[in-house]
């Protein structure tokens, strides 16, 4: 079995695992109770937000632990809108192909009445600083752009796009849920005020996460209760993935500059290998990537199908058709890139991961050219195509 | 628990009637690429049995599943029969499909009848 949806989520690491383990077994007291090992439980706790602090370059009392990359979002930018309402200050700026985590909330704003702008982010899928300055108002209070795409990979200029908020003294958040423990991520080098992550994305555990934000913000509580959490997120912590999320990154941290120039050059040898499929193409600009990111478009076949035949084959990846998601419509993020739908439905992501070796890379080339071929054998899409009926697209 | 029933994993892996018929007298295609699935089938229709029928299909694991099916179930069937295939009937042969791809068999369903309809205005056509 050649796992390929990283970015859908991660198989745990073994250190991860066994502090989980530890936790539920050893400390299983509520850090909020008084005794030996309640106190001992938030020890646990309170190490585990150092660790996470130190990896991102923020203080310990920066970090809010969270059920996971998708709670952060939300309660960053409601925070970010309660401040600016509080002023006067209704304006959102954002991208058009941000997780649903995020899109969804500031549909939610926009409901409220909210102004929301959605930038462009080209073909290569990248907003540009120049634009993002542009788009600053004096009634924006939050500038909330991914520091790197879940489908295509590509990697904003977060670090450029910080310095312009600061400098215009707009709330700048980043989703980094797809970028923490893969790419080289601090919070004050990169000028961000408010971060997402998640850790089932770097080898924790699923339904946890965390939310930084920079000391002085006042962050609006989404779950109300308890005094957990700086009285900002109520309910028991979640002790045992907190501890393993903590370990997880850590790491990851500490393997980061191997693994990445390993994936990297994987991702090249594969996406080298596509390309010699005809009519496909990358999507997602080719340097600004994750180093574990592959994202293609094949003219002629669907996506899902693709998908299914390649799991017969041993190998887990995903697609943005608008079959494997329910709905009609194909991902946002290939439409936001410039994919026409018929070409969009034909997309296939690879997400690798660490352990990948060449020759499973060789395999992925293999299968995915013969299941392509297969495909287009019996598509009455592809036969129109050439036959000329239609014009190629890719 | 699978996405899909057996028998459409069956027919998606080994589709049954697949290709074209170069003297077909009925040929339907429907669906657009803009919703993600795309059917073609061409009918073969003789004494007003259909002798042969064939698809192509651009679409998901429930389109192509369901093209196959269907095809199965009208070979060799009196037209009057034909005519009277219902998506449901599709569904079923396959033991049901997740709610959400309903409309891949709603598919099957039009692309035949739009063969049907095909066949028969050629035929008036030959007929003038
Ligand atoms: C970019 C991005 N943001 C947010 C999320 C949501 O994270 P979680 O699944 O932890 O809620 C994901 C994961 O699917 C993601 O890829
Ligand atoms: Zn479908």
């Amino acid at each position: 079995m050649i796992y390929a949806d990283n970015a859908a989520t991660t198989k745990m690491s073994e250190a991860a695992i066994n502090t989980m383990l530890n936790v539920m077994k050893e400390s299983y007291g509520n850090p909020s109770s008084l005794y030996g090992i309640g106190q001992h439980a938030k020890e646990i706790l309170e190490e585990a937000r150092v660790k996470i602090a130190s990896v991102i370059g923020a203080d310990p009392g920066e970090i809010t632990f969270t059920s996971g990359g998708s709670e952060a979002d939300n309660q960053a930018i409601v925070s970010a809108a309660e401040l600016g309402r509080k002023k006067g200050k209704m304006h959102i700026i954002s991208t058009a192909i941000e997780h649903h985590a995020v899109l969804h909330t500031l549909e939610k704003l926009k409901k409220e009445g909210f102004d929301i702008t959605l930038l462009d982010v080209h073909e290569n899928g990248i907003v540009r600083p120049e634009e993002v300055e542009a788009a600053i108002r004096d009634d924006t209070c939050l500038v909330t752009i991914m520091y790197a795409n879940n489908e295509i990979g590509t990697i904003q200029p977060i670090r450029e796009i910080g310095a312009i908020c600061r400098s215009r003294n707009v709330l700048f958040h980043t989703d980094a849920v797809q970028a923490i423990a893969h790419i080289p991520v601090n919070v004050k080098d990169d000028n961000i005020d408010m971060l997402s992550s998640s850790a089932h994305k770097y080898h924790g555990p699923k339904g946890v996460g965390f939310l930084y934000a920079k000391k002085g913000i006042r962050l609006t509580n989404i779950i109300e209760g308890g005094a957990q959490e700086r009285g900002k997120r109520a309910g028991t912590e979640n002790v045992p993935g907190i501890a393993a999320m903590a370990e997880a990154l850590q790491e990851a941290d500490t393997h980061m500059a191997e693994n990445a120039a390993h994936m990297a050059a994987m991702r090249d040898k594969l996406i080298a290998g596509l390309r010699e499929i005809p009519h496909a193409a990358l999507n997602g600009d080719a340097e600004h990537r994750l180093p574990g990111n592959v994202n293609f478009c094949f003219e002629g076949i669907e996506g899902e199908s693709l998908l299914l035949l390649l799991d017969d084959k041993g190998i887990q990846a995903s697609s943005g058709s608008a079959c494997t998601s329910g709905s009609l419509d194909p991902s946002h993020v290939l439409l936001a890139i410039g994919r026409v739908h018929d070409v969009a439905h034909g997309s296939l992501r690879l997400s690798i991961g660490e352990e990948i070796t060449e020759e499973e890379v060789d395999y992925i080339i293999k299968s995915v050219k013969d299941v392509v071929g297969y495909l287009r054998s019996f598509s009455p899409v592809w036969r129109d195509l050439c036959a000329g009926k239609t014009p190629f697209i890719l | 628990m699978a996405l899909y029933s057996e028998k459409v994993m069956d027919h998606f892996r080994n589709p049954r009637n697949v290709g074209v018929i170069e003297d077909a007298n009925g040929i339907g295609e429907v669906g657009n690429a803009k919703c993600g699935d795309i059917m073609k089938m061409y009918l073969k229709i003789e004494d007003d049995i259909v002798q042969d029928v064939k698809f192509e299909t651009f679409g998901c694991g429930s389109a192509i599943a369901s093209s196959s099916m269907a095809t199965e179930l009208i070979k060799g069937k009196p037209v009057s029969e034909v005519a009277q295939l219902t998506n449901k009937a599709v569904a079923e042969a396959l033991d049901g499909l997740p709610a959400y791809k309903m409309h891949c068999s709603v598919l099957a369903e039009e692309a035949i009848q739009s063969a049907l309809a095909d066949y028969y205005s050629k035929k008036e056509a030959t007929a003038e």
